[in-house]
């Protein structure tokens, strides 16, 4: 069991999202950064889509109440254990009573962190998912972001956890994290309500993430794309990634709980691989974005999927879940 | 013969769009093909989203290639009628006007016609679920008999009732949860459109008719 001291900012139960509930209007949702899930469910001998806890920008503090097999992956908001710096991307066994402390943000970027536990946060599915759907309030616990006080019960570890410990995820391996990150977005489809020259212009401007952004979606500052003409498109079917701009001209970058459908017309998407780069930013960063072919983008999912599969104990199952990026 | 635009929306998606004006046309032509393609799913297919007049397609790429997925849909999308299906007619109680609809006297000065007329052509025949989306279980509805067309409210509202009945662009809809809405609120029905926990958990699946009835 994890009980939650102090959960910060927003502590949720996540996985890798519910893909196929989007035919009924559910967002996808998930992990923001689900690679970083995915190596920290690889890291302690999980399935790539197993539950675990996305930790948003520090505050946090856990106390783990089993010995357990742990990882923190993603964004370094200063994880320590019973007061001692936790290495990252590193699986780790842990004594029960260990207390995990996210403080926050230590270097030039960082959003999320990811813990994963061997088994597992076994709280029950919903719709195919334990992710929490905030908006919908349901899945993960109680369908709402943790709190104090909270008791997560923890799965049984399929593998024997101590042949994992001490396992460290390369950086080689991971997305290419930093401070003032460049996106690779694919352009269109509605290019024509746009003045000619608005792919420059998003390409030249360093955006910076607004600060009414959330797990939905994140405003993006620095860049008006102004209409060409008046642009009133019937709803369409969107996904994360996809960066709509509204009539006042400020694009919005649609994130994991982002609604499944809208009516804004669209002037590109971010590639999947690279929205964990975007999942690490905080409102007030910077990023630049960048129009890519839609080669490249498959160059870079092969490359990441390898980078997963690459994990030294993953098998060929989870490897194709990891390719396919789907719930297993 | 509608023609359709295909946009990669990212690298694991395919967006097709209509371009027409009849959009009654190609949201059955949508419809059809998603249902075709969840009969006999491509591998590494993840989300099907028909739309008023698009069809979205979320999948693997590195399982199924983009060529392969546009291939089928262009087929599918140029024969709709071939795949055609039929789907439930679902009847849907409302009280109309009051607290209930406190857009339906609005409404009907706006339509010139007495509230009594606007519930008659709203529960006239039934009306077809042209998507699901907004929220988890709302449905696009029509189309509306054109007497009943008028534009969204100037002013939203910050928070609807769940199951209000609302109409608005030549459409109708059920908000499901309580939500913010643009829509005119005639109505408000006691079903469920939508628990996390039913399967499925949308009472209603884009193809299916409703067909409101006053109470």
């Amino acid at each position: 069991m994890i009980e939650v001291v102090a959960a910060g900012p927003l502590l949720t139960v996540q996985d890798l999202g519910r893909p196929g509930a989007r035919r009924s209007g559910v967002p996808q949702g998930g992990a923001m950064d689900a690679f970083a899930l995915a190596a920290a469910n690889r890291l302690v001998g999980n399935p790539v889509n197993e539950a675990g806890l996305e930790i948003t920008a520090g505050g946090a503090e856990l106390i783990i109440r089993c010995a357990a097999l742990v990882a923190v992956t993603g964004g370094d908001l200063g994880a320590t254990l019973d007061g001692r710096p936790l290495p990252l991307w590193t699986a780790t066994r842990v004594m029960a009573g260990a207390r995990l402390r996210l403080a926050g943000r230590r270097g030039a970027w960082g959003a999320r962190a990811y813990l994963a536990v061997a088994g597992g946060i076994a709280v029950a599915p919903a719709l195919g998912s334990r992710s929490t759907d905030l908006a919908g309030a349901f899945g993960g616990f109680g369908g709402r972001a943790l709190r104090s006080g909270d008791q997560l019960p923890v799965g049984v570890a399929e593998h024997d956890p101590g042949l994992a410990r001490g396992r460290r995820w390369p950086e080689a391996l991971r997305p290419a994290y930093g401070p003032l990150p460049t996106l690779r977005l694919i352009a269109g489809p509605h290019l024509d309500c746009f003045a000619p020259g608005v792919l420059e212009a998003l390409s030249a401007a360093t955006l910076r993430i607004g600060a009414s952004s959330n797990r939905m979606g994140y405003r993006l500052e620095g860049a008006t794309l102004a209409y060409a003409r008046p642009c009133s498109l019937p709803s369409l079917g969107v996904v994360p990634g996809v960066i709509q701009v509204p009539p006042d001209g400020a694009p919005i970058l649609l994130m994991a709980d982002a609604q499944t459908t809208g009516g804004y017309p669209i002037v590109g998407t971010v590639i999947g691989p690279d929205l964990p780069l975007a999942a690490q930013l905080l409102p007030g960063d910077a990023l630049r974005l960048v129009v890519t072919t839609l080669d490249e983008a498959l160059a870079v999912a092969r490359y990441m999927a390898a980078a997963l599969a690459a994990s030294p104990e993953g098998g060929d199952e989870e490897l194709l879940a990891a390719l396919a990026g789907a719930p297993g | 013969m509608i023609r359709w635009r295909f946009t990669a929306m990212g690298e694991a998606a395919i967006l097709a769009e209509a371009e027409t004006v009849d959009h009654e046309a190609a949201n059955r032509a949508a419809l059809a093909a998603a249902a075709a393609l969840e009969a006999d799913p491509p591998p590494g297919l993840r989300a099907v989203v028909p739309a008023i007049a698009s069809l979205l397609v979320a999948f693997d790429p590195l399982t199924t290639p983009h060529a392969t997925i546009e291939a089928r849909l262009r087929r599918l999308l140029a024969a709709p009628m071939a795949h055609a299906s039929h789907g439930r007619l679902v009847e849907i109680p409302v009280r109309y006007g009051g607290v209930d609809g406190p857009d339906l006297e609005e409404v009907a000065r706006a339509l010139g016609m007495a509230p009594a007329r606007v519930v008659e052509l709203h529960t006239a025949a039934p009306l077809r679920v042209q998507m699901i989306g907004f929220a988890p279980g709302y449905p696009y509805l029509g189309p509306l008999p054109p007497a009943l067309h008028l534009p969204r409210r100037a002013t939203p509202r910050a928070r609807v009732p769940a199951g209000s009945v609302a109409i608005a662009a030549g459409l109708s809809g059920i908000y499901p949860a309580p939500l913010p809405g643009g829509w005119h609120l005639i109505g408000r029905t006691t079903l469920r459109l939508f628990d996390a926990a039913a399967d499925p958990p949308a009472l209603l699946a884009p193809g299916d008719r409703v067909q409101f009835t006053a109470v």
